[in-house]
């Protein structure tokens, strides 16, 4: 921990990097020009591939593959970055967004020269006004410095950077949808494929990035991929903000090294637990994955270890629940979650988000029976896997986990008609 | 449709390849304007991008930002996911219908107050938190929602609770 120094994040707190100057004394733009001046799209691309960078959205896709497939056949092509940060316990992008605008410009016109994009399209969540504005005045201020728009620092290279506010929908994080949100249409997932890297925006190749990711790429270009590859694991290598919350002394992003212990995320970064509390539950990678226990906390924070563990990194969303959280009122909240953002065109996605938030929800208010425990036992093979895209496949990871670690609080609740943790509570006062 | 709106209007489209993408942004500046999407305003944004007002309508059905019905001077939306309900989200929530005698969706009869109970805000780090016209309030407690509201009631802005940009 003491030895790593953090990369994005590096002088958060205490510079201000929304200021250009500031932003330059520390190194920025050295990238782009570097880039631009002398380095050829494919040598930028076969950087990014020997880095082994891979996407800090969710998928963890490698990011120098994603820009390989793009078709060499003339049509125009297009960078869309994906900043409609949404996924339940993420706020890294938003963060990032808001505190270094200019790292993500940089890394914006750098892999647009890669892929030779011929217009970038930043999605912005709606909710996310502040960064929105944070973001449109650097924009503005890197047209002005010849960063962006008409031959880029003379390299002949022109790009412009549009940004795109979204209106209010989890699913446009998809990015398919979210092509279909930029195009003024409901943000519905399309069939794939065709790939967006063959019928993307506007039916043109198109590369979606994460805001994360992007922003690694001038670090890449300026130290090496060597530098990249040597920090985190092999297969899961460079550095990652991980956002910890819930039952924790101190939530907060972090950026660590991938490949360090869930039990060194929450205990040395994240000041551990309130006194007396103990671990009872850990969603490692968001609202869509399932949860991980105290047995499992040596476990590695990185895609492969924690896909060993069945569940994911994800968009590195850490959501630490300690022994007084109801496992049954958390699944609510997140079975809600997906009812209501469910975009309505899959049917088991539609009618299982509502029938399984409907019966937790009966089950929370002491109205469940063991028919619901049951069906919920079992419906999970008619939700994951059918759906167009993996809102449907989130519903049940989450649920499926704690019902079968903690199968007695759930039969509590129906044996009861109440929480149990809230009847010891009330008969303790 | 008024000179203004057209104006913007031809501002969105000169941005993008297919002038249909500036639909919702189009709608954003009306909402801006008005307090809320107006048919009026679905009416304005089928002319500006050749669709039917059904379509359109459709498509601002979609978007939890696009409301289709006013709005008071301030948007309260506190969030209800899972981050925010571990810190006290549930108990934040009892406590603003209270205090503003309305539920979830509806505004006071003054026209004051627009109260919203709305998924994952990404603050989880500072929960619960909730945004007052699209602006944060980290950590907020009953008690400091109560001197938040004393605040925004005194307030004499006339701002947009739900600006385009």
């Amino acid at each position: 921990m003491a030895t790593f120094e953090p990369v994005l994040t590096k002088g958060f707190g205490t510079l201000d990097l929304t200021d250009l100057a500031v932003y330059r004394k520390t190194g920025g733009f050295d990238a782009l020009t570097k880039a631009m001046r002398d380095m050829t799209p494919e040598a930028i691309v076969n950087e990014v591939s020997a880095s082994n960078l891979r996407g800090r959205g969710g998928a963890g896709f490698p990011t120098g593959k994603k820009w390989s497939f793009l078709p060499k056949d003339g049509r125009p092509r297009y960078l869309v970055c994906n900043s409609d940060e949404a996924e339940p316990g993420t706020f890294k992008d938003r963060m990032l967004l808001e505190n270094s605008p200019f790292n993500l410009i940089e890394g914006l016109i750098i892999s647009a020269y890669a892929i030779n994009a011929k217009q970038i399209f930043i999605y912005i969540r709606g909710e996310f006004l502040h960064g929105y504005r944070t973001f449109r005045k650097a924009l503005a201020e890197s047209y002005d410095a010849g960063f962006v728009g008409q031959n880029i620092l003379g390299s002949g290279y022109s790009v412009d950077i549009v940004a795109h506010r979204g209106a209010g929908a989890y699913i446009c994080g998809e990015e398919t949808a979210q092509l279909n949100s930029i195009e003024g249409k409901r943000g519905e997932p399309r069939l794939k494929p065709p790939f967006p890297a063959n019928a993307g925006l506007y039916g043109m190749p198109t590369v979606v990035n994460n805001v994360e990711t992007l922003m690694y790429v001038p670090h890449i270009i300026t130290r090496g991929a060597p530098w990249f590859a040597a920090i985190g694991t092999e297969k899961s290598p460079g550095p990652k903000v991980i956002s910890v919350s819930g039952h924790v002394v101190r939530p907060g992003n972090y950026e660590i090294p991938l490949g360090i212990t869930v039990r060194e995320l929450i205990f040395d970064w994240a000041g551990g637990l309130n006194p007396g509390r103990s671990i009872k539950a850990v969603q490692p990678g968001g609202g869509s994955s399932a949860a991980i226990f105290e047995e499992d906390l040596d476990c590695g924070v990185d895609f492969e270890s924690l896909a060993a563990k069945k569940t994911m990194l994800g968009s590195g969303a850490v959501v630490v629940m300690d022994d007084t959280a109801c496992m049954v009122r958390s699944a609510v909240t997140l079975n809600r979650f997906y009812e209501h953002e469910s975009c309505g065109q899959c049917t088991p996605c539609r009618e299982g988000g509502q029938w399984v938030h409907r019966m937790v929800a009966r089950l929370e208010a002491g109205e469940g029976s063991d028919q619901d425990l049951r069906i919920l036992s079992t419906i999970n093979r008619t939700i994951t896997g059918t759906n167009l895209c993996a809102l449907g496949d989130s519903i049940m990871p989450f649920l499926q986990s704690v019902m079968t670690r903690f199968p007695e609080e759930f039969k509590a609740h129906v044996t009861q008609s109440a929480c149990p943790l809230r009847v010891r509570k009330e008969s303790a006062a | 449709m008024t000179p203004q709106r057209e104006k913007r209007g031809a501002e969105l489209i000169a941005r993008y390849p297919d002038p249909r993408s500036a639909l919702i942004p189009f709608l954003q500046f009306c909402q801006q304007e008005d307090g809320s999407v107006t048919d009026q305003a679905v009416a304005d944004a089928a002319e500006l991008v050749r669709l039917t007002p059904a379509e359109v309508e459709s498509i601002a059905s979609f978007y939890s930002l696009l409301f289709r019905h006013p709005v008071g001077k301030h948007v309260i939306q506190v969030c209800r996911t899972l981050a925010c309900m571990l810190r006290g989200s549930d108990e934040l929530q009892a406590h603003i219908k209270k205090r503003l005698g309305v539920g979830h969706l509806e505004t006071t009869a003054d026209g004051m107050f627009t109260y919203e109970e709305v998924e994952c805000l990404a603050a989880c780090d500072k929960a619960p938190c909730l945004q007052h016209n699209l602006e944060y309030v980290y950590d907020v407690t009953p008690a400091t929602f109560d001197a938040l509201l004393e605040r925004w009631r005194a307030q004499s802005s006339t701002a947009s609770p739900l600006p385009a940009e």
